[in-house]
């Protein structure tokens, strides 16, 4: 069963990858599809008995990777309770963005390679997913890499998405340095990559250095610290993040399925699969937390000044990612894969639904130019606004009324809360305006789009259409997700610590005590997301359709931080300064200066000089008389002689 | 049995033979150049069967050398030894493959001299093989210094414009430093007294001794692999090389500086390698920092793949000298896989020089337009040399890189930061060359792989790609060798073997009460 799941989409990408020019674009287009869904469906076949009863995790042995002395890897498919809930997300999401793209991409000349780096995609995140050992989630990891970027660069005539491509994967690379000395890092600790030989042996490493830049340093700290890289890296946080609204140069199918549901949660993921770890060292998830509430608040910054569609939802992303990171932060790991979870199936809705709105309006992406066009495209605006509503988290608190978002959002706010200490107010409170900027955003986002008067051209909006049912159906299936996978799963992810622990098993750590803190907060705490919302709401609403005139007043009184926001906290030209510039310059001077001038001119060539020169000068040694030749061999002659009496007398 | 008896003499001269049958061939006329060639090529791909044939009948579960043959020659010096044992095996092999590849690869671009040219190969091949499969030290340094001789030629004669200059870099450095190679051979035998290789392996030689015999080879092998800074004549001679001249160059001829320190210098002078090893690690980071950097700057495609080998062999040093088991098979692996991941990449490069006649990287642009089947092979190549899991570039790099963090983490950060920079110029180049636009109006006809180039390069994908998943294939073979060679180093230096740091299997009191009572434990 796993083997199908995990190897049904390979399969899938080699048939549409090698011979999709030869048995042509619709059979490729099917049979990825197909096979996508057939994964699906064994995935949840796996994954409804942990849900409802308590099976245990299992492992399968597919063959041997890298063994060598002490170092046994094996390729090897694991099954537990966390895994189990990433088949789902990953196959259920996977599939429908597959079942979408029929028709997204219908007129495209290269669908049969697109929906073949799809597929692959798929397959590198379930062997993510299903990874024994760090370094067969590392083969996922960039497995997921590598189809990304292929798929941003999908279109590769145009030179942003090469660019944008290659951003993805060297950023991502930065991250993966640190993942990569992690791992060095555990072998050299404890000599086992395996994942359970690794918290089995933990115990054993409390209190251990490691000997790390010039200094000993506690070992579980630095390791999880540069294992966290590897996931700041692939989930985008603050820092590492630039590459992802980068990222948006992609299909809009890609952007839902990579950049929203799936790879971009891997970090969430490795995250959480390394729990034991992590809860061993609190300076590790101090940084977790902090990095997490930042990222948080700062992409919601950026979100709300951003004109195209994509990088709107891009940020908002990368901000939903900053809130699962503190959930896992604070200890309440499954809080946090619990909005992993319904982030998955509202941020893809949103993304379907723009690449519904994109699709209507001829690839306009810019909100500048829309506007107006709910009566359009009635569907895609009530889906899209169901989707708005699960992100912003509408809901009831204290009863099991609302959406997705409102369940899981709340869970990571109220454990923030429930964490207490300076760091868990500040996780807090970004968590909180952070909020307040997600709905504002989402609904000017909304506003934009769909309300008021049109600013399209009129040719466009006349032509705006709503999509095909091969993009709806995959909108209906994620809108169901959107409501209800919050209110059904609340149970199992949060609400009692004992039915958490149960459900996970040994998959994940359960901390008790910050659950049953959680659901004590003050009604304060439970009201302060809701109340953001509402703010953010009405805010959006007074902003973009009572005083359409008012955001250009803002922009204008406050050009300062407009520019700093819309230039996105002016992170590229930074990092253009200090690496990529100095990069290519010092990479100039080693090779111009360095190799050319000093090796090959001076030394080598210098050399070449030298030895003529010494060479002419015994040319004239050799003059031809007998009695120059005959003086210098009795010259010679006598410092041999004095020599071996020197040296005779010296060693006798 | 006669095979195995002789199965290396075999390898090692089949391709003299067909040398032979190239010279008895007259005429420079079309059909007996076509003939010529067809001599070549079946010389070579019967040479590869033999190959195979070879490491099927190898045993891959001890350490000694096999198939051994110990002949007295000339007088009682110097024996006509060969063998082969883990650490050897594969590099015949790899020779092996990559020749018939490399007659293919010249067989339309190579119009002038063909007979002269594929004469050439087939003794490059012979002598390449040599180097592998003898065991005695005189020899190794005939087979080693003649590898200079038909590759200069074939620098020299069918090089590109600036290949005088080129040859002139390359014989200067490699011959240099051979010469202070040939004294210490002469030296290991004063001290030894034989050139057999299997018995100079359990000499001890002076620990003073040792320092310079282990600098007289290191001066040598560190030009031939090369490590930085001795890697300039490197970027020339393949700028200059025809395609399959790069191919042998990457693929064969810096593997001989790699078995070199791992046949002699770690053996024979362990305590000069322990003792030089924080200068090879420094050297080595300084390549994979250096030259990487390099590399993103250049706009000549050779060039820039060049210098990316040069950072790759600096793994391969830092694994070697790491001394552990990991470092050593990780060193190896690299090696092998670079060999055809590399020889792959000049191939590439030689595919749309073929069409093109320029190596500038501004050149092209755009060519997956046209040719797909070409985009894909170089995708799947580019990879392997970023070293992306799943490609056998990767198992080499992680292993070289767990073997250098047992030893040092300093080394270890700064050699990771390889996989950035090679992700950089990597892609750069993929980016530049295959992806764009086609603009250009001299590349709007150009045509996609055609069925000989498909068939030199299908191979070395799948190769590259299977040994990613399934490596062990090659690392069984090396690992009884390697096992011996890491447990004599480890014996010979007093270094502490490779162990896990947290005692696994300890209950926790007892770690910890060890822990603080010996401090030291946990830092070395």
């Amino acid at each position: 069963m796993i083997q199908a799941i995990v190897f049904l989409p390979l399969l899938g990408a080699l048939v549409a990858g090698l011979f999709g020019s030869a048995i042509g674009h619709r059979p490729a287009e099917i049979i990825t599809t197909a096979l996508l869904g057939v994964a699906a469906l064994f995935s949840w076949i796996v994954f409804i008995p942990f849900w409802l009863g308590h099976p245990e995790p299992y492992s399968v042995e597919v063959m041997r990777w890298v063994v060598v002395g002490d170092l046994d890897l094996r390729w090897m498919l694991r099954v537990d309770t966390l895994t189990a809930i990433m088949l789902v997300v990953v196959t259920t999401v996977s599939s429908l963005v597959h079942l979408y793209s029929i028709g997204y991409m219908h007129d495209d000349p290269h669908r049969a390679r697109f929906f073949a780096y799809l597929s692959l995609f798929t397959f590198a995140m379930l062997m993510l997913v299903t990874a024994d050992n760090f370094l067969q989630m590392f083969f996922g990891w960039e497995g997921v890499g590598l189809a990304s970027y292929l798929l941003i660069g999908f279109w590769y005539t145009k030179p942003s998405a090469n660019a944008a491509a290659m951003k993805a994967f060297v950023v991502n690379r930065v991250g993966d340095f640190g993942f990569a000395l992690g791992i060095f890092g555990t072998f050299y600790m404890l000599g086992t990559l395996g994942f359970d030989e690794t918290f089995a042996a933990l115990p054993a490493m409390e209190g251990a250095t490691i000997p790390f830049l010039g200094a000993n340093l506690d070992a579980i700290t630095v390791l999880c610290l540069l294992l966290f890289m590897g996931a700041m890296g692939k989930s985008a946080q603050f820092l590492l993040h630039t590459w992802l609204p980068d990222a948006m140069e992609g299909p809009t199918p890609v952007s839902a399925l990579i950049h929203a549901a799936t790879m971009v949660t891997a970090g969430v993921f490795m995250v959480a699969r390394l729990s034991p770890m992590f809860e061993m060292s609190e300076t590790a998830t101090l940084f977790v937390i902090y990095i997490g509430a930042i990222t948080a608040f700062f992409a919601a910054t950026v979100g709300l000044v951003q004109n195209d569609i994509k990088r709107v939802i891009a940020y908002s992303t990368c901000s939903q990612l900053g809130y699962m990171f503190v959930g896992l932060g604070v200890g309440a790991y499954s809080a946090g894969i619990f909005h992993l979870f319904t982030h998955a199936f509202f941020k893809a809705l949103l993304f379907l639904g723009a690449g519904s709105v994109i699709h209507a309006m001829h690839h306009e992406q810019d909100m500048r130019n829309m506007g107006g066009i709910a009566k359009k495209i009635p569907i895609t605006y009530w889906l899209m606004i169901v989707g708005t509503l699960a992100l912003t988290g509408v809901g009831i608190p204290g009863t099991p009324l609302g959406f997705a978002g409102f369940f899981s959002k709340d869970a990571i706010i109220e454990s923030a809360y429930a964490f207490g200490g300076w760091s868990g107010s500040f996780a807090f409170w970004s968590l909180v305006i952070a909020a307040l900027f997600t709905s504002f955003y989402s609904w000017r986002l909304i506003h934009l789009t769909f309300h008021g008067k049109t600013r399209a051209d009129h040719h466009t909006f006349d032509h705006a259409h709503e999509s095909p049912n091969v993009m709806l159906v995959p909108l209906y299936v994620l809108a169901a997700g959107a409501v209800l996978s919050g209110v059904l799963f609340y149970g199992v992810f949060f609400e009692h610590a004992e039915h958490v622990a149960e459900f996970f098993g040994v998959s994940l750590v359960v901390d008790a005590h910050i659950l049953e803190e959680a659901h004590h907060v003050p009604t304060w705490v439970k009201w302060s997301a809701t109340a953001a919302m509402v703010v953010g709401f009405i805010t959006a609403w007074y902003m973009y359709i009572r005083r359409p005139e008012a955001p250009k007043e803002l922009a204008r009184e406050h050009p300062g931080l407009y520019q700093f926001l819309l230039n996105k906290w002016y992170f590229d030209e930074l990092y253009d300064a200090i690496f990529v510039k100095p990069a290519r310059w010092i990479g100039n001077a080693l090779w111009k200066g360095f190799d050319d001038w000093f090796v090959d001119q001076t030394i080598v060539e210098g050399l070449g000089r030298r030895v003529r020169q010494v060479t002419d000068q015994v040319t004239r040694l050799q003059s031809g008389y007998l009695y120059h030749y005959a003086f210098a061999m009795l010259i010679g002659v006598a410092a041999l002689i004095t020599w071996a009496i020197a040296a005779g007398g010296l060693l006798g | 049995m006669i095979l195995s008896n002789n199965i290396l003499t075999i390898v090692t001269f089949l391709p003299l033979v067909g040398a032979f049958f190239i010279l008895l061939t007259p005429g420079r006329d079309e059909v007996s150049v076509l003939n010529i060639k067809r001599i070549a090529l079946a010389t070579t791909v019967v040479t590869f069967i033999f190959t195979l044939v070879m490491w099927g009948m190898f045993d891959s579960s001890t350490a000694d050398f096999q198939f051994v043959q110990n002949h007295a020659w000339l007088g009682d010096v110097i024996g006509y030894r060969m063998g082969v044992d883990g650490i050897s095996v594969l590099f015949i092999v790899l020779t092996g493959l990559l020749m018939p590849m490399c007659i293919l690869a010249s067989w339309d671009s190579i119009n002038n001299r063909v007979r002269e040219y594929m004469l050439l190969f087939l003794v490059l091949e012979t002598l390449m093989i040599g180097v592998f499969a003898t065991l005695d030290l005189a020899m190794f340094y005939v087979f080693f210094e003649g590898t200079l001789i038909p590759m200069f030629l074939i620098i020299g004669i069918w090089g590109g414009k600036r290949r005088i200059q080129a040859t002139y870099k390359f014989f200067f450095y490699t011959f240099t430093g051979s010469v202070l190679m040939l004294l210490a051979i002469m030296a290991m035998y004063w001290i030894g007294g034989t050139t057999d290789i299997s018995r100079l392996l359990n000499v001890d030689f002076p620990p003073e001794a040792q320092t310079w015999l282990w600098l007289a080879f290191f001066a040598s092998l560190a030009v031939k692999m090369p490590m930085w800074p001795f890697h300039r004549w490197l970027p020339e001679a393949h700028v200059e090389a025809p395609t399959a001249g790069s191919v042998i160059l990457a693929a064969i001829l810096l593997k001989l500086g790699g078995y070199g320190f791992l046949r002699f210098s770690l053996p024979m002078f362990p305590d000069a390698s322990l003792m030089f090893s924080n200068f090879v690690f420094v050297l080595s980071v300084a390549a994979i920092i250096v030259t990487s950097l390099v590399a993103l700057v250049q706009t000549d495609v050779k060039k820039l793949i060049a210098y990316s080998s040069v950072a790759h062999m600096g793994f391969v040093t830092m694994g070697i000298f790491a001394g552990n088991i990991y470092g050593i098979q990780g060193a190896i692996f690299q090696m092998i896989s670079h060999g055809f991941v590399s020889g792959a990449l000049f191939l590439c490069v030689g595919v749309v020089y073929d069409r093109m006649h320029t190596r500038d990287i501004e050149a092209y642009g755009g060519l997956v337009e046209r040719m797909p089947k070409y985009a894909f092979a170089f995708m799947v190549f580019t990879m392997a040399n970023v070293g992306l899991p799943g490609t056998s570039g990767f198992v080499g790099e992680f292993l070289t890189l767990l073997a250098i963090f047992q030893v040092n983490t300093w080394f270890a950060i700064l050699a990771t930061t390889g996989v950035i920079l090679s992700a950089c110029y990597a892609l750069w180049l993929y980016r530049k060359v295959i992806f764009g636009a086609l603009e250009k109006e001299s590349l709007k006809s150009i045509l996609d792989l055609n069925r000989r180039e498909v068939l030199t390069l299908v191979p070395l994908v799948a190769l590259t790609i299977f040994f990613g998943f399934y490596p062990a294939p090659i690392l069984d073979a090396t690992n009884a060798s390697v096992q011996a060679l890491v447990d004599q180093y480890v014996a010979a230096t007093g270094i502490e073997p490779v162990v896990a740091h947290v005692d696994v299997s300890a209950p926790v009191a007892a770690t910890q009460a060890t822990e603080a009572a010996e401090p030291a434990h946990a830092s070395h």
